[in-house]
């Protein structure tokens, strides 16, 4: 047993859940007690989802202990199969479920019988995968049980593309700020006169993938989710696969020089170089502004980062390589991608650390004392803790991290984003010591001193003290004048009851 | 031996339905977020999984940050197949927990894997209990058997089980004593129960405690003939636990939500204590012409709960009363013995308000339900966050049932607090409306 109760990665359905969703007319179908299916809220809630959450509960319930689930399952999903219509339905296992060992397979293989559907079960161990390892792998199920019934039928078109083009594996709900990712993505693309062929599973219709082997090759912008199906890929069709994310101005240079790379390798002769450089030094501005006088400032700053793989070790390298910030600590939580970030960023660090722990990303920052943090949800209120500034630059976030306006990681519009939130928070940081070493704000209060103290007592101020912040002083200046207008000197419980009562609260 | 303070006549005309029991609803162990913030010297110990784990995370929010006294303890397969002696591993845990927090209780919440792979965790507590020398209330709060905020159900039943057992085995047994003492059960906010309790005391009822108070070892021993009431609607086993284990005598009463509940709540009390319900008319009436700014925008407009927390049958008796009409109470459970004296009053309210009865629908089924508030068009949904926005999206307006769990809605004052909730959607409406945009879910 762990005690616990802050976990970086959710459990293993939800990346699954995620992947379900994520296509067009895909429905899941929990196999979960009630109460499990908080995912529907987190859709609503974080991404303002406005349509009903593709996933339902088969409920487990105490019959369901009794005598096993029987038909109940099967009933769902036919239920399901003619409610909805869907073309793919995605039973998913949960830990309790998992736990039950039931055959969940023969419902699929029955059910599938009945309906029009097709019926996969989600094959994930819930005791040793994650939410991230869990997406990767039902992402690579799916357009493996696919693209085998494509082949089957022989739907799959043989040619490739015209144009070069590119499937980008990988991108799903709930992904950190996927959507402006994906919008900077294919302007990248477009201006590399690449055609975007696939997003998978963002929005797609189960029924294209046969379209995927039609490409020339496969992006994955985010190592976490995406890889396993670039190398199915690889392997089946022999397309070949990038997985470095143009996050930073080297990273983006690097993606598109091995764009060109593999482009070249299909005899198409194109250099990007020309491109790089113009985007680098005029159309983004971040470079510019880690040359500018202001950036000089940031030099032999400190910071620690923490988060997912991906945006982790990005962050470092910006931090270190472009803006000359040391990175005292560069730490991830996706254990199992443990080799690959510590080689990426060992030389951009001065140490690195794999945990899931957040209590000892937490003794660490508050040990170290950073200039500012770069890091997820948890790190940001580590940093209010401590009253450190933090950039928050990977999942896991909350809903404030769902923005509205165009905020993208990726591509040169993203390092514009990336240079202003790093300069934001060391300066933020920067304004709070000036200002205490100079005496805080001068706002000139006026303190009017009232001739007659109306004092309250321990248990009339204890319960003031838990009235929200924000109404607190308005409570407290009706209750004073509801005890003026009585004649009364102090103020106890029964005295605010009586003024709550008189309605003037 | 069961006494149940009923003269009243059986319901006559409500229909109950019973769906499939597909709805979305927040999961029992839930029910930490708001007991550990009421019992201040508690510390809870979920003991469960990441799913468990990663729901409380999302569902507690902002808590989470504040160093709140609860934690899991996440089960590893290790410990699912029994490699790991549960014993030891909770011994573990718990000293870690007596040493940081020094809690005067440790409340263990099974979960449903707890269930499922029966962890004989009353067996372990009694034992850990003698050895850590600090008590150990075990309340099986999970998905399997429950709803929402059937989980405090649990907790307060397992203390009202186990609570001062103890210490009267030590004592020796005493006559048992004719000034009948009166204990109050449900978790409300501090200043609510205040309230409340000021309510009764005006009245001349001076009340023996609450469970749970602010503080665990502030709970009142209970004595057989003690008169108990609830002030939650969701506080079955409660009763039943008080009434069976503890010889307790229960007031059946409508719950103290609205005006119209909190003085029939107060009424049935003082009758039951013979004592004259003085000025509770007139309270009533003040209170409900203070509302009147409120009730003029609502009047007439229409309400669906699709449920999911039990308050749904005070919350719509109350709207009814405010001159609302209810289409559909969802309910995930309802206890018809422990709630007749609110279907009764519901019943009642139709009558004078003459309106028609709300169908009642035990275990509803959602996706039945958004096919039947698409032909009602209802002014008002109150439904989880799950269906929220997508009700939004197509122009239905919603308000979030959670936060009605959340607020003060106990009591005369707090009334205004219900109403404001539902304001704010309604309100919300009408300003957007304005601007001719309704539906944002399909272009046209």
């Amino acid at each position: 047993m762990k005690l616990a109760y802050w976990m970086y990665a959710g459990p293993a359905h939800i990346g699954t859940l995620r992947i379900a969703t994520s296509f067009k007319n895909v429905h899941a179908i929990m196999h979960a007690p009630l109460g499990d299916d908080y995912f529907n809220v987190m859709q609503s809630m974080l991404e303002r989802k406005r349509n009903f959450t593709p996933v339902t509960a088969s409920v487990v319930d105490r019959h369901v202990l009794a005598r096993g689930s029987q038909e109940k399952v099967i009933q769902n999903i036919s239920r399901k199969d003619k409610e909805e219509n869907p073309d793919l339905v995605i039973l998913t296992p949960t830990c309790t479920s998992s736990i039950l060992q039931e055959d969940l397979q023969n419902f699929v293989n029955r059910a599938s019988q009945e309906s029009k559907a097709d019926i996969l079960l989600a094959d994930v161990n819930h005791y040793r995968v994650n939410e991230l390892q869990a997406a990767d792998r039902t992402l690579e199920q799916v357009i493996k049980f696919y693209m085998e019934k494509f082949e089957k039928d022989k739907t799959i078109p043989q040619i490739k593309t015209s144009q070069p083009s590119v499937n980008i594996l990988g991108p799903c709900n709930l992904t950190f700020h996927v959507q402006h990712d994906l919008a900077e993505l294919k302007r990248l693309l477009k201006d590399l006169g690449i055609k975007v062929n696939l997003i998978v599973p963002d929005g797609l219709n189960i029924n294209e993938l046969k379209l995927l082997p039609q490409a020339w090759f496969n992006i994955v912008p985010y190592r976490e989710i995406g890889c396993l199906s670039a190398v199915y890929l690889e392997k089946k069709y022999s397309m070949p696969y990038i997985n470095t994310s143009p996050i930073g101005i080297i990273q983006t240079a690097e993606f598109i020089r091995q764009i060109q790379d593999i482009l070249n390798s299909k005899n198409l002769n194109v250099n990007f170089e020309k491109y790089i450089d113009k985007q680098t030094r005029f159309i983004s501005q971040s470079a510019w502004f880690s040359r500018s006088i202001d950036c000089q400032n940031l030099c032999g700053k400190t910071a620690i980062v923490f988060g997912d793989a991906t945006h982790a070790s990005a962050l470092t390298k910006i931090l270190s390589q472009e803006m000359g910030v040391k990175v005292l600590i560069s730490g991830t939580y996706c254990k199992s991608d443990d080799e690959w970030f510590r080689s990426e960023v060992k030389n951009f660090c001065q140490e690195v650390i794999i945990t899931e722990d957040h209590n000892l990303v937490a003794n660490i920052i508050s040990s170290l004392q950073p200039s500012a943090i770069f890091g997820t949800q948890m790190e940001r209120h580590i940093g209010k803790r401590l009253n450190i500034p933090c950039g928050v630059i990977s999942a896991p976030v909350h809903i404030q991290n769902f923005p509205l306006g165009y905020k993208p990681f990726l591509g040169y519009e993203g390092s514009n984003q990336l240079a202003d939130l790093i300069y934001n928070s060391f300066t933020l940081g920067m304004e709070d010591h000036l200002l205490e070493i100079f005496g805080g704000h001068d706002t000139k209060e006026i303190i009017k001193v009232s001739n007659e103290e109306i004092l309250w007592d321990t248990e009339a101020n204890d319960q003031l003290k838990k009235i929200p912040g924000f109404v607190r002083g308005k409570v407290k200046k009706n209750v004073e004048k509801f005890a003026k207008k009585n004649n009364l000197k102090s103020i106890t419980i029964h005295i605010m009851q009586l003024c709550k009562e008189s309605l003037n609260t | 031996m069961e006494k149940q303070l009923i003269n009243e006549s059986k319901i006559q005309n409500l229909t109950f339905e019973c769906e499939t029991g597909n709805y979305h609803t927040f999961c029992p162990i839930s029910c930490v977020a708001w007991l550990y913030q009421k019992i201040e010297d508690s510390f809870f110990l979920v003991i469960g999984t990441k799913t468990c784990g990663y729901f409380l995370q999302n569902a507690l929010g902002v808590m989470i940050f504040a160093e709140p006294r609860y934690a899991m303890a996440e089960l590893e397969e290790a410990d699912i197949s029994a490699h790991l002696n549960d014993y030891l591993e909770l011994k573990r845990l718990c000293s870690v927990i007596k040493k940081d927090r020094n809690p005067s209780v440790i409340f263990w919440i099974g979960t449903c894997t707890t269930e499922i792979i029966k962890m004989d965790l009353e067996g372990i507590a009694t034992k850990l209990e003698t050895e850590l020398g600090i008590p150990i209330v075990v309340a099986r709060a999970n998905g399997l058997d429950y709803a929402f905020t059937q989980g405090e159900d649990t907790v307060l039943a397992a203390l009202a089980q186990s609570y001062g057992t103890k210490i009267e085995e030590k004592k020796k047994k005493e006559v048992s004593n004719t000034s009948k003492n009166l204990i109050l059960f449900g978790s409300i906010p501090s200043p609510v129960a205040y309230e409340l309790t000021n309510d009764l005391l005006k009245l001349g009822i001076e009340i023996a405690g609450w469970l749970p108070s602010t503080r665990y070892t502030d709970i009142p021993t209970l004595k057989e003939k003690d008169f108990v009431c609830g002030v939650n609607p969701y506080l079955s086993r409660t009763a039943t636990t008080l009434m069976r284990r503890r010889k307790c005598q229960l007031i059946t009463a409508p719950f103290p939500i609205g005006p119209d509940g909190t003085r029939a709540w107060l009424e049935k009390i003082c009758q039951v204590f013979n004592l004259p319900p003085q000025g509770l008319e007139e309270k009533e009436k003040l209170n409900w012409k203070l509302l009147k700014p409120y009730l003029e925008v609502i009047e007439g407009k229409s309400v669906f709960f699709m449920g999911d927390n039990l308050l749904e049958l005070s919350l719509a008796r109350f709207f009814i009363k405010c001159g609302m009409i209810v289409y559909e109470v969802g309910i995930p459970y309802l206890d018809k013995r422990y709630q007749l004296s609110e279907l009764n009053l519901l019943e009642a309210t139709c009558l004078e308000m003459k309106t028609f009865l709300p169908i009642i629908v035990e275990k509803p089924d959602n996706y039945n339900q958004l096919d039947r508030i698409q032909d009602l068009k209802p002014d008002l949904v109150i439904t989880g966050m799950a269906h929220a926005n997508p009700l939004q999206s197509r122009g239905i307006n919603t308000k979030w049932s959670v936060e009605f769990t959340f607020s003060q809605i106990h009591g005369f004052t707090n009334a205004k607090n219900i109403l404001d909730l539902v304001l704010k959607s309604l309100k919300g409406q009408i300003t957007v409306n304005n601007l001719n945009w309704k539906n944002y879910n399909i272009l046209v």
